[in-house]
């Protein structure tokens, strides 16, 4: 315990919390900033503050009376909820038979359910505007559930599958002796040990579905119709100068805390659900 | 009639053939124990009975009736568990009663009144309430009988139901389960253990299997006094049995002689001399362990507590009507 | 079968049944997978298989039925002239694409190298015992659950040549003499995506890293601690080694995710060359500048190289295809 040695400790301290606090500040401060951002109003925007100065609602004001941005809201929520509640539907009947069924192909078929998670949205772009058009749904929320199911069928039927695999087999042997179906066995027994997994894998799907962009910019042109993500990347003015800064800030931000609040709360299971999704295959 | 009939079973998992060609017969109201290694394909065979697998060939009969494709639930066969496979999220009554209330056509009242009997032949009726996880170990076995009691099975099946409990746990269910067997003298039961002190303990009769074959069944003590190969003399019976080979067989006219260390006495003029490598003193009993440039050492059970010192030598006799004599294929010689 | 048939006759009487259980479980199998195929090969198998039809055709947005096949014309046509000048044409003879290639690549190579830098950075340190551990952990989520429209967005105010708090830092820390217009600038437009890319990413990355760092038992490092092996040589001796296997199927994971990146690219640099993508340039000849065809024709091309790297990544991420004991 020498002088010299409690210096090399106390540097070492230091170093590693200066690193700690910069992760911190680099991840937090656009968000920060752009709250920061969202509440001033007029000319103070062009002001550059790192600390609150002014505090106004009017961006908040006038996001929710002007345009649609309340209708894309809607459109946003209506979208990932039923896009959410039909991929979990079909993915937790398919990941049981995927997971516990032994049948020919399904080695080839979880294969494809990765390839097609896999999928550059644009590959399938144009052939998708055909179907939609042909459905007669373009141009409506409908267009995007039925587009959205590409990515988060997929991702769920994978995360449910490598979750229901690891559901003790005896149990489920235990209720087929008591004479339990398939069905049975899915609804009665594995659901309700499943709603941390239902929960975590549903919670990813939202925020796929809330983020997309891609298809949502293709198969919607109305303001009313548009989703949250394509009405702030599309909310500008007539030239530089008029970019409504204050009112896009405003708008990131309710789009945004409601996402970030989810994701803190869920903290724990998001990450064991990325982690199943993407590491453990 | 037998309450159960294998005829020619076999099992196998793609090339690996687990069960090869194995004849049963189990009366009703038996109990009968598999033993054998791990490996051997005990539990393999236990699972064809329930119906969780499919036989790849051969018979299986109920009072009977050929049972190859019928579900476990149409066999009328409970199983208990060796992790109990208890459901989390359902109350001890809820899981006693799920198999119940899937079989259309019992009453709530009628459900409740066979949960509740079940409940008090095994008393955990204080526990009907509670959660698998708010139970200990042994009162979760306890749970995963009664849930199979309630079924009111014409079988009974046990997959290792001791082998999570501690060993004084143990015990006390293994007399449970004697003791059940004992009420419900109808119920075929079949009992999958490797711990051949439960096979002995519970059995009516014993099925010893070695590598997916039947090598013997009979009663335990048919076992024990008559083993009808190395194998089983080798695997029933505690402390195991000794084999002797060499020269001190080619004495009896055999390839191995085998002995119990129970059968055997320490005495002056001994036939055999051995060095005593270490003694166990258990209070009733003791066991010297001797070398005589066996394989393995032999094992004399001598009662009451010795004290021979390592390194000093002995001289035992073999019981001479205790002995079995084993010729080189390891079938007795009679 | 035969040979048993052969052996023994009476049991090759009895035909090999499956029980009522595994055809009633067989069935239930077909039953609930179904639905799911359906909608995949709807949304996803047609779609796929149109769209490199289109490729072949001369299609255009307002007449996609009236659509002729005309072979490999959208990818390369060679045209001999009475002058003896050879006109080469398609997609493949595009200098635009070819630009949107590069930086396709470009943005995936770099992104992908500073994410996993950063990524291991950050792992390393919230795999470490402190206090305010769950702080950092929280913190480096924000980005994450950050829409990519609002990121952009986001970063293009705090990068805004005139009132962007970025230039203003830098001028005050006399990083820069006089305000950048980071993403209008073509020589920066490429460094600004890439910086709010990995500033969004490097979180997912992280916690990859981390789940695979969490999984090297402690008592490795309390060995090379008593063996006195020093920390940096612990790093790459023991960790690297032992992370490998999570680390290079997060680098493929995410090098499909740049492959086709998108909304980040069309909304903070919008119409720049210098950082336009494939899927970017093939959205706009898909549906903006009415070369339906064309468009197809790319974003085939951009599906096969991801088609390659999935393959990669099923491969080396030797994922398991097995699934429970029945």
């Amino acid at each position: 315990m020498t002088g010299s040695f409690d210096l090399w400790k106390l540097t070492k301290g230091v170093l590693f919390y200066a690193l700690v606090i910069a992760i911190v500040v680099i991840a937090v401060f656009p968000f920060y900033y752009a709250i920061l951002t969202s509440f001033k109003a007029g000319t103070d925007l062009f002001r550059i503050n790192y600390w609150p100065t002014s505090f106004s609602l009017a961006n908040y004001q006038s996001v929710f009376s002007q345009g649609a941005f309340p209708r894309n809201l809607l459109n946003s929520v209506f979208v990932a909820s039923v896009t959410v509640a039909l991929a979990l539907f079909l993915a937790v009947t398919a990941s049981f038979a995927l997971s516990r069924v032994r049948f020919r192909g399904r080695g080839l078929l979880l294969m494809t359910i990765l390839a097609v998670s896999m999928f550059p949205q644009i590959a399938v772009l144009a052939g998708l505007f055909e179907v939609i058009r042909f459905l007669g749904i373009y141009n409506t929320p409908w267009a995007l559930i039925f587009a959205y199911t590409i990515f988060t069928l997929p991702f769920t039927v994978w995360v449910l599958t490598t979750f229901m695999r690891d559901l003790p087999v005896e149990i489920e042997e235990a209720a087929i002796v008591d004479g339990a179906t398939p069905w049975v066995i899915i609804t009665q027994v594995f659901m309700p040990l499943m709603w941390p997994a239902l929960v975590t894998t549903g919670l990813l799907a939202f925020i796929a579905a809330w983020n997309e962009f891609l298809f949502a910019l293709t198969f919607t042109v109305s303001n009313q119709t548009r989703t949250v993500p394509v009405a702030i990347a599309l909310l500008s003015g007539g030239s530089q100068y008029e970019i409504p800064w204050g009112i896009i800030m405003a708008a990131s931000v309710i789009v945004t805390v409601p996402l970030v609040a989810l994701v803190l709360i869920f903290q724990r299971k998001i990450v064991s659900g990325l982690t199943a999704g993407g590491v453990k295959g | 009639m037998a309450a159960i009939e294998l005829r020619n079973v076999k099992k196998s998992f793609g090339v690996v053939n687990v069960i090869k060609g194995v004849d049963l017969e189990v009366k009703k109201g038996e109990f009968m124990v598999f033993v054998g290694p791990s490996g051997c394909g005990k539990s393999t065979l236990l699972r064809l009975i329930s119906g969780l697998e499919d036989i790849t060939s051969g018979e299986m009969l109920f009072d009977g009736k050929v049972v190859n494709a019928l579900t476990p639930s149409k066999r009328g066969i409970a199983m208990v568990f060796q992790s109990y496979a208890l459901y989390p999220h359902m109350t001890v009554y809820e899981n006693m009663a799920f198999g119940l209330k899937l079989e259309k056509g019992h009453s709530k009242e009628a459900i409740r009144q066979r949960v509740e009997k079940a409940a008090d032949m095994l008393q955990i009726r204080q526990y009907l309430d509670r959660l698998p996880k708010q139970l200990s170990g042994g009162q979760r076995q306890r749970v995963a009988i009664g849930r199979a009691i309630t079924r009111d099975p014409k079988v009974f099946l046990f997959d290792e139901p001791l082998s999570n409990l501690d060993a004084a746990l143990r015990v006390a269910t293994r007399i449970e389960i004697a003791k059940l067997h004992e009420e419900m003298n109808d119920v075929t039961m079949i009992y999958v253990t490797h711990d051949q002190v439960e096979a002995m303990t519970l059995a009516d009769r014993i099925c010893v299997l070695r590598d997916g074959l039947v090598e013997q069944v009979g009663t335990p003590m048919e076992l024990y006094e008559r083993p009808d190969s190395i194998f089983v003399a080798g695997f029933i019976g505690s402390p195991k049995m000794n084999f002797v080979a060499g020269e001190k067989a080619s004495a009896f006219s055999c390839s191995t002689v085998g002995i119990r260390g129970e059968h055997m006495d320490i005495k002056p003029d001994g036939i055999w001399e051995g060095k005593v490598i270490h003694t166990e003193n258990l209070g009733a009993d003791s066991y010297v362990y001797l070398d005589m440039g066996q394989e393995e050492p032999v094992v004399v059970r001598h009662d009451g507590t010795t004290n021979y010192q390592s390194g000093s030598l002995v001289r035992v006799s073999p019981q001479e009507d205790r002995i079995h004599r084993f010729n080189e294929a390891g079938k007795p010689i009679r | 079968m035969t040979s048993e048939a052969i052996g023994a006759p009476t049991a090759a009487a009895q035909p090999r049944q499956k029980s009522e259980l595994m055809q009633q479980r067989v069935r239930a199998a077909r039953l609930f997978l179904l639905p799911m195929m359906i909608a995949l090969a709807v949304v996803a198998g047609w779609p796929l298989a149109r769209s490199i039809y289109f490729s072949f055709t001369d299609a255009t947005l307002n007449d996609l039925y009236g659509a002729e096949w005309i072979g490999f014309g959208n990818y390369l046509q060679i045209r001999v002239l009475e002058s003896g000048r050879t006109i080469y044409r398609g997609v493949l003879a595009d200098p635009a694409w070819w630009n949107a290639v590069w930086n396709t690549v470009r943005f995936a190579f770099w992104s992908v190298l500073w994410e996993t830098i950063l990524g291991m950075i950050v792992a390393l340190v919230l795999n470490a015992e402190f206090k305010g551990r769950g702080i950092v952990r929280a913190a480096i989520l924000i980005p994450w659950a950050i829409p990519t429209i609002v990121s952009a967005r986001m970063w293009s105010w705090m990068l805004n040549d005139q009132f962007g708090i970025l230039n203003d830092l830098g001028m005050r820390l006399g990083l820069l003499n006089a305000p950048v217009a980071w993403t209008a600038s073509p020589d920066t437009a490429m460094l600004a995506v890439l910086v709010v890319d990995i500033w969004k990413t490097t979180p997912f990355m992280a916690l990859l890293i981390l789940a695979g760092l969490q999984m090297i038992p402690k008592d490795i490092y309390e060995a090379a601690e008593i063996d006195g092996v020093h920390p940096v040589k612990q790093f790459f001796r023991i960790t690297l080694p032992l992370v490998r296997p999570a680390l290079m199927v997060a680098i493929i994971f995410r090098v499909l995710d740049a492959l086709r990146i998108f909304d980040l690219i069309y909304v903070l640099t919008p119409n720049s060359a210098a950082t336009k993508t494939m899927s970017v340039i093939s959205q706009e000849n898909l549906f903006q500048f009415n070369n339906f065809a064309e468009g197809s024709a790319q974003s085939t091309l951009l599906f096969l190289l991801i088609a390659i790297f999935t393959i990669l990544y099923i491969w080396l991420g030797k994922v398991n295809f097995d699934g429970g004991d029945r």
